[in-house]
């Protein structure tokens, strides 16, 4: 079963649950984080409007994100304008406060964070805020998922869905497990109780032979999702491909903004143009995100690359796969 | 990154505006992403924003499921 959800990852790890499955039970981490998953050339991106003198805003998770040129921390030790803020919102007031600057928000997460992002550019546009823009790096999760679900080599079984990303989303994105691909999808919360009963009832589905899309978070998550923020997601975005760091570009799975609000797109106003970027040396980030292997398996784990000096994105986020693993992992059953 | 905590609404502060608790943590938080949300209401806050209304069954069906749960391992003691 293959959980894609960093904040799941984090849980099943620090509730112990993986300590408990009976040996038929295997439970691995899937691209769930976003931040591991952002590619090195949008990071770079990013990195190259502060080299422009631009106040780049982003969540804090992303600030350690190595690349070849740095990352924002550095940059900002650098005497560079990079700023962690807690909502896409705060990137408004910064812009407003500074209109001689021109301001950027790092628009990174998945769609439960992306209408954040949408509702900023929407605000944007109605107080015709001229000196703020987006990069829109958010990744849809559907693509993702079903791209495993396809991988004859990872002969899954069912998957936990990430419950607050289906909170926006609803069950219909991800029907096609059960539809196309047989697959129990159990859409569940974040407490180890909640993580447990979603396993349960995908053992459940499997023994019963009956696949289907269930959530078991309970009224959190609705058929239709939010349609409130699926509007704002559909107003201010587009389908784009998009590229995840270890797995390549996959179609249709990125969020870029509409042509109506494209003098908010960083993208354009400042004429960048993404590079694929490499990846570290020896780094098996990819494996480790398309569950091939566990973080252990990496030469480069707990010796090379620690939390302290990631080599790869896994690391540097508390709830990438290898950060979880660095922590927690005492070499029990994987 | 899609962590969300629920938080109770205590005051509309403007449109798309108002302060919210967790526990003994106030926060100003948008509103945007939620329909006709007023003081008592419980919203799920990500990133500062609310993004759904919680309502009281969500306790009453987790019980559900974990009673079901413990009837299917045999357990005596399920409803």
């Amino acid at each position: 079963m293959m959980e894609v959800c960093g904040t799941h990852t984090v849980s099943v790890f620090r509730s112990g649950i993986r300590t408990i499955l009976p040996p038929t039970l295997r439970l691995v981490s899937g691209p769930g984080c976003p931040v591991c998953v952002t590619g090195q050339g949008e990071i770079e991106a990013a990195l190259s409007l502060l080299d422009r003198g631009a106040v780049v805003a982003a969540y804090g998770d992303m600030f350690k994100v190595p690349c070849e040129g740095g990352s924002l921390a550095s940059k900002r030790t650098r005497g560079l304008d990079a700023r962690v803020v807690t909502s896409a919102m705060e990137t408004l007031t910064i812009a407003v406060e500074n209109p001689d600057r021109e301001v950027v928000f790092l628009g990174v997460g998945f769609e439960t964070t992306a209408p954040a992002t949408a509702a900023l550019v929407a605000e944007a546009a109605r107080r015709s805020v001229p000196n703020l823009s987006v990069l829109s790096f958010h990744k849809r999760t559907p693509p993702a998922v079903e791209l495993l679900a396809a991988d004859p080599d990872l002969r899954l079984s069912g998957f936990l869905l990430p419950g607050h990303v289906c909170v926006i989303l609803g069950h219909d994105p991800f029907r096609f497990l059960p539809e196309k691909y047989g697959l129990p999808g159990v859409i569940a919360g974040f407490e180890p109780e909640q993580i447990l009963l979603g396993l349960a009832e995908i053992v459940r589905q499997h023994e019963q032979g009956a696949p289907a899309l269930r959530s078991v978070y309970g009224t959190a998550v609705k058929r239709e999702g939010n349609p409130k923020a699926l509007g704002l997601l559909e107003e201010v975005f587009e389908h784009r491909d998009a590229t995840w760091r270890g797995i390549g570009t996959i179609p249709d799975s990125g969020l870029a903004l509409r042509r109506k609000y494209e003098s908010f797109d960083a993208e354009k106003r400042f004429a960048l143009s993404l590079r694929p970027g490499t990846p570290p040396a020896g780094c098996r980030c990819g494996e480790v995100l398309t569950g091939k292997i566990i973080p252990p398996e990496c030469p480069l784990f707990r010796s090379a690359c620690t939390p302290l000096s990631p080599v790869g994105p896994c690391m540097v986020s508390g709830e990438g796969t290898c950060g979880a693993y660095f922590r927690f992992f005492k070499g029990d059953r994987s | 990154m899609c962590l969300a905590v629920p938080h109770t609404i205590e005051t509309i502060l403007g449109e798309n505006r108002a302060l919210a608790a967790a526990g003994a943590v106030r926060t100003e938080i948008r509103t945007d992403l939620v329909e006709n949300v007023v003081p008592g209401d419980t919203v799920l806050v990500h990133a500062g924003f609310a993004i759904e209304k919680l309502s009281p069954e969500d306790s009453e069906e987790l019980k559900g499921l974990w009673d079901e749960l413990r009837a299917l391992a045999g357990d005596p003691y399920a409803r």
